[in-house]
């Protein structure tokens, strides 16, 4: 009996107590990012922002929660109903699993697993079908545009984001994703991290990014001006909340899938004394934080790009620069004999 | 390995019963919505056999494009399902006849197996051991050495098909306004604006 607490039980308490730990430090770091994300762009506007709901409105997240989860969901009588409810729960749950893999700090990750930026990058391959699923199910016009928007938007860019990961995979020799952190300790500190060397890899992954995750100014799925807001119309109360956060649980996996990729995960900038004792989640944190003020600022200062242009994008300009990169990277590491 | 066992016939029994629900529901979109289930849960026996790489490949492959693609297609198709079903004794000789030659494919591989297992168990290239090769490694070194031609001619397959699609589905209209992205980029002052002393009272 005890083996069998020391050989099943014990694991698996464990792994759900870091789960339960890690949802909760992202749940709040979320609330805390949306809030950023609108006085970023209150900012830019030259208004206030959030300032009502607790001091400099800090509580103005928590206050949009509740309101959410206490109205009345309402669901179209010609929706299918399973669909339309399970959609939303595709999303965040997608979104959230993939954290699972994400190393915040050296030795601090839940799943330490070999293919670590596959798995990533199949479950954010995986967040389009809660659009198309939210979309369908509502039986609408405009919810059904969007669906079908998204479906071409995210599969055209999610190509360019997986040569970016070959790319990176490359110059490390590894899946792993605290492998990838670690081969980008040099003397050189934060020069001597992907985005110096791979510098546009780093910005079509950048901009894929904001394609992959729907922010604007590839918002194309729910634009306003003309979709209404795309595949959401028909979704209040909680499931639009759900809908909402998985959003940006997947905008901060991208943040951080950035980080880990190209700004030496939890590396401090400098590799001497006043830096190297701050611990690795801080620096972590920092720089998805500022991955995430870049994500903000695009946001509200580009406009929306039209849908023929966003599909241009994606397949004429970076389908062929980021497979000239992984063809010019992949010589370059071979000829001077860098490759791992 | 009792966890293990367990795990397996989870995925398996999902496997089976929504591979059996993608021929079975009425709705088209539920069956594609069946197949995906299908596919995420043979990923999952793939992890179980420790094929990590082909597992995850599968999610990224098929459910992340080939499903989409599915799915986006048959949304957008108007299905009469009563008059697919008017012609299921039509198309019944052929669909057994498709399932027979399955069904018979599938035991002559298997009997194979069991009735002469050093015929599967002598592949060209030692099988690696896990605990020293990563999967990714173990198949890039089969992949780009013994099977590199094979690998290329795969690819160039695909490529063929690919023109092939595109090819079919390229028209030119006539007298269709196209954005040319250079020559906008290509615009300066001197050639965008003109300025003109504009007399009061008067215009251009």
């Amino acid at each position: 009996m005890a083996d069998f607490f020391s050989t099943y039980v014990l694991p698996v308490l464990i792994i759900t107590g870091q789960s339960l730990a890690m949802m909760v430090a992202l749940l709040l770091i979320i609330a805390y990012l949306l809030y950023f994300d609108r006085k970023i762009w209150a900012a830019v506007q030259l208004r206030r922002g959030p300032n009502v709901v607790g001091p400099w409105g800090l509580l103005q997240s928590f206050a949009d929660f509740l309101k959410f989860v206490v109205k009345e969901p309402v669901i179209p009588a010609p929706a299918d109903r399973a669909i339309f409810l399970l959609a939303p729960l595709v999303t965040v749950i997608l979104a959230l699993s993939a954290w699972a893999v994400m190393p915040v700090a050296a030795g601090w990750v839940i799943a330490d697993i070999n293919v670590g930026i596959l798995y990533v990058f199949a479950i954010s391959s995986l967040g389009v079908y809660g659009v198309i699923m939210g979309g369908w199910a509502s039986n609408s016009k405009y919810p059904f545009l969007g669906a079908l928007r998204s479906a071409a938007q995210m599969v055209s860019y999610e190509v360019s984001i997986g040569f970016v990961i070959i790319t990176v995979l490359l110059c490390v020799g590894s899946l792993n994703l605290t492998d990838i952190v670690e081969s980008q300790r040099s003397s050189w500190g934060m020069f001597g991290w992907y985005w110096l060397p791979l510098l546009p890899m780093f910005v079509i992954f950048f901009i894929s990014a904001l394609a992959e995750t729907n922010r604007p100014p590839f918002d194309l799925p729910e634009a306003e001006s003309e979709l209404v807001a795309g595949y959401m119309v028909e979704y209040s109360s909680t499931p639009y909340l759900l809908f909402m956060l998985g959003e940006y649980v997947a905008i901060t996996l991208m943040c951080a899938l950035m980080t880990v990729l190209f700004l030496g995960g939890w590396l401090p900038p400098f590799e001497f004394a006043p830096f190297t004792w701050i611990p690795g989640v801080f620096w972590f944190l920092l720089k998805v934080v500022l991955v995430f003020f870049m994500f903000g600022m695009v946001k509200a200062f580009v406009p929306r790009y039209r849908y023929d242009q966003l599909m241009r994008l994606g397949w004429k300009v970076f389908l062929p620069l980021s497979l000239a990169m992984v063809v010019i990277v992949a010589g370059v590491l071979q000829v001077t004999g860098w490759a791992p | 390995m009792a966890i293990a066992g367990l795990f397996f016939y989870l995925f398996a029994t999902i496997t089976v019963a929504s591979a059996f629900m993608v021929i079975a529901s009425r709705n088209p979109v539920y069956s594609v919505l069946f197949l995906i289930l299908a596919f995420v849960n043979s990923a999952g026996l793939f992890i179980l056999l420790g094929a990590e790489f082909l597992a995850m490949i599968l999610v990224v492959v098929y459910v992340g494009a080939v499903a989409v693609l599915f799915l986006f297609v048959v949304m957008m198709l108007d299905v009469d399902f009563a008059e697919l079903r008017e012609g299921f004794l039509q198309y019944l000789p052929v669909g057994g006849l498709v399932g027979f030659i399955l069904a018979a494919e599938l035991i002559i591989v298997v009997g194979a197996w069991t009735l002469a297992p050093e015929l599967t168990a002598s592949p060209k290239l030692p099988i690696p051991n896990p605990s020293e090769m990563t999967n990714t490694e173990a198949l890039g070194r089969v992949l780009y050495t013994e099977y590199v031609y094979f690998f290329q001619a795969a690819g160039m397959i695909l490529l063929v098909a690919m023109v092939g699609a595109i090819v079919l589905t390229l028209r030119h209209k006539e007298g269709v306004k196209r954005q040319i992205i250079a020559d906008q980029v290509a615009r300066t002052p001197a050639t965008a604006i003109e300025v003109r002393k504009v007399e009061s009272g008067k215009g251009i």
